[in-house]
């Protein structure tokens, strides 16, 4: 089931088109990345989705229904890349009334604030002023005010940045909980390790338009590039063939290139006729990293569509 | 609108559970009260230590003074001494001053007054007063006037307006009722600027704070802007609130303090031996000839009207203004511009009430807070008090409806700083 479904969305500002014709779905449960360069027009995307912009035309649908900023607001979750909390606010204080402004009642407010703070160790912090808090403190408080009321739909934009390793897993983990427990997650980033690692499904964006739409799996089936990693002990003399280029060649490991036609079997026959021990043979597939830079770079950026 | 209340309640708190706010509601007026009941105490209880001045009086000149109730200074006529004998012996003598009169009327230091100290203001006129009155005196006996009859030919007349209205006549008391408008004036321009400009801060802090993305993701920009504007209007009125009672207290703790004062003032006997004690009794009796429901309930509808009216427009420069606090500055002069305005007019007003200038600024309601409250202890027409309050509500719906785009737009901005042009732009397009 799709959670939310954005149709030909268009937003245009004074002096560019920030987001020119973008469709996708995002799925139920699922963790969804949403990718670009800066500029891309991820915000102005995520803007809409939250309700703070209008589109100038295309529609939003949530749960199946058009999307109604007034009363969907509540079952949306929506941490900003650009952190803001006021700082002469008391945190628990702040953790509860933006809570309240979501919809909730104070007393759930208060049970749930208990809970995730317990959670991630931060019961001590509850009289503590957020100008007193070191960054990724603050992160946390940002992270837990943005969960709090139990939403749908939680948007990240660069949720890990100016965290330590350690609290950094520490949310990674708490975002696959809740992704576990039901809520979808949409992950805006541009740091390629994290969405390989989290992301079902992934959407990049540039320059206003969707240039890749599919799953991280698909994604990289697509953009293979036949490149195979041999080990054993290989030695220049053997690389004299045609089924084959030289990528890279390390002493016991070599990247090579398959021609088209060259099957798999074709390059482990060839090499067992040379009389070479083969250790290991397994396909390089690209990482989301390459296939971004590649597509990004590539300014004519010819759209192309994955179909899942 | 549930959500309007819950900013309103965190705005409202935020401020008033201050030390601050605390400290200037209530520290300041008590620290003004102390020092105005210090004077008031000062001048009741005058002392009689009377200055000692010694005289040679060579002219003559003040033989002609006999009678002098009032004065602060005592006599002290010395003969047989010259102005240079007597300088190097009066402080030993025991007098402060020595005034010598010399009998050449060509000499430039005719009148000199020697003192051991700088001699104060009330020294110097009050020996002034008596030279002049002393040679006034000489000078009416050369032309055979009585100096005695001309005291009494002058006339020292003291005129009273009473206005008369439908429910009876009432005594005017022009400088109570001048002191009181101007106050009134004064105290809704201050609070306007200062509230109006926590209104700009606060949303300029919001948005630099980033709070403004995570804020509107929950509530419509337009409950962001009103929550935040009722919430500090409200710190005003509170504050105004705890005036009005500090000033009912006052009230009645002063006749403890001054208690033949009050029996002064109740029982209408204001021919009193001392003249500045009716000059007190007489501020009692004009404060309690004011309209003061009408005042203090004027004072609330014109706070909130003129203050909803500027703070949304406030609201909107704050909007659009970053860190920068020069570009708030310079954005910020326009608006303040009617402001200064209007208590310009409403200090001409208190004078003249029901001049042109003061009829406009009074109905016109980017001034008429201000001006109407400087007119307000003058009964004011029927009709201009109804079509200033009606302008005034009509404006606050008008400048609300167009500041809230801007600030809609505004507070999501960062970067460049948009110009009036742009920004009223965006506060008349569509949605």
């Amino acid at each position: 089931m799709h959670l939310l479904t954005l149709d030909s969305i268009k937003k245009h500002f004074e002096s560019q088109k920030a987001v020119d014709d973008i469709s996708f779905n995002v799925d139920q449960g699922k963790i969804f990345g949403l990718l670009g360069p800066n500029g891309a027009g991820k915000t102005t995307l995520i803007r809409m989705i939250t309700g703070i912009f209008y589109p100038d035309s295309g529609s939003i649908f949530f749960k199946g229904n058009p999307f109604n900023p007034e009363s969907d607001a509540r079952k949306i979750g929506y941490m900003p890349e650009e952190r803001g909390l006021y700082k002469k606010m008391k945190i628990g204080e702040q953790a509860l009334y933006l809570a309240r402004l979501k919809g909730m009642s104070r007393a759930d407010a208060m049970a749930n604030i208990k809970k995730w703070f317990v959670k991630l160790e931060m019961e001590s912090w509850w009289n503590k002023k957020v100008e007193d808090l070191s960054k990724g403190m603050s992160q946390k408080l940002q992270f837990v005010t943005t969960v709090l009321h139990e939403p749908e739909l939680i948007i990240l934009d660069e949720p890990f940045s100016g965290l330590d390793p350690v609290n950094a897993n520490l949310i990674k983990d708490e975002i696959f909980n809740l992704a576990k427990n039901g809520a979808t997650i949409i992950f805006s980033t541009h740091r390629m390790e994290q969405v390989e690692e989290i992301c079902d499904k992934i959407v990049l964006v540039n320059k206003g338009k969707k240039i890749l739409d599919g799953s991280v799996h698909q994604i990289k089936q697509d953009f293979k590039e036949n490149i195979f990693s041999i080990g054993g002990n290989i030695i220049p003399e053997h690389l004299m063939t045609h089924i084959f280029e030289l990528v890279k060649f390390n002493p016991g490991n070599i990247l090579v290139k398959l021609s088209e036609e060259t099957t798999n079997n074709d390059v482990l026959n060839y090499f067992i006729r040379q009389d070479v021990n083969i250790q290991s043979f397994n396909e390089v597939l690209p990482s989301l990293n390459e296939i971004f830079i590649r597509l990004v770079e590539d300014t004519s950026a010819t759209t192309r569509k994955f179909e899942h | 609108m549930n959500k309007i209340g819950i900013i309103f309640s965190r705005e409202y708190l935020s401020r008033v559970k201050k030390k601050s706010f605390l400290l200037t509601t209530i520290g300041v007026p008590l620290v003004i009260m102390v020092f105005y009941a210090l004077i008031i105490y000062l001048s009741l209880s005058d002392s009689d230590e009377k200055q000692k001045i010694a005289v040679i009086d060579e002219a003559g000149l003040l033989s002609t003074i006999t009678d002098r109730p009032k004065s602060s200074t005592e006599l002290v006529f010395i003969k047989n001494e010259s102005e240079a004998s007597f300088l190097k012996k009066y402080k030993t003598d025991g007098y402060d001053y020595f005034l010598y009169i010399s009998n050449d009327s060509t000499s430039k230091k005719r009148y000199h007054l020697h003192s051991s100290s700088a001699a104060s203001l009330t020294t110097m006129s009050d020996i002034e007063d008596l030279i002049n009155n002393a040679v006034r005196n000489k000078q009416l006996i050369a032309n055979g006037v009585d100096p005695q009859f001309f005291d009494k030919a002058t006339a020292e007349v003291e005129l009273e307006n009473t206005i008369d209205t439908e429910k009876g006549a009432r005594q005017n008391f022009a400088g109570i009722s001048y002191a009181v408008s101007f106050g009134c004036g004064f105290l809704i321009y201050m609070m306007m600027v200062i509230y109006g400009t926590q209104v700009m801060r606060g949303v300029t802090e919001e948005k630099t704070n980033r709070v403004a993305e995570v804020m509107v993701s929950s509530v419509k920009p337009f409950q962001l802007m009103m929550g935040k504007i009722l919430g500090i209007g409200a710190v005003g009125l509170t504050q105004f609130g705890i005036w009005i009672i500090l000033l009912l207290s006052m009230q009645s703790i002063l006749p403890f303090l001054f208690p033949d004062l009050m029996q002064q003032v109740s029982s209408g006997a204001v021919e009193g031996q001392s003249e500045k004690m009716a000059v007190v009794a007489e501020v009692f009796n004009g404060f309690s000839s004011l309209p003061i429901t009408k005042i203090i309930l004027s004072f609330v509808f014109y706070f909130l009207g003129g203050f909803l009216t500027y703070a949304s427009i406030f609201a909107a420069v704050g909007s659009v203004v970053s860190e920068d606090q020069q570009e708030a500055q310079q954005l910020v002069f326009p608006v303040l511009m009617p402001i200064i305005i209007g208590f310009v007019i409403m200090s001409k007003a208190v004078n003249d009430p029901n001049s042109t200038e003061a009829v406009f600024g009074s109905i016109f309601p980017l001034t008429s807070p201000i001006v109407m409250m400087g007119r307000i202890t003058y009964d004011v027409p029927l009709w201009q008090m109804a079509t200033s309050m009606l302008l005034l509500v009509l404006s606050f719906f008008f400048f609300t409806w167009i500041t809230a785009k801007i600030y809609r737009t505004g507070i999501l901005m960062y970067g460049k700083r948009p110009g009036w042009k742009e920004m009223i732009k965006w506060g008349f397009r569509k949605s």
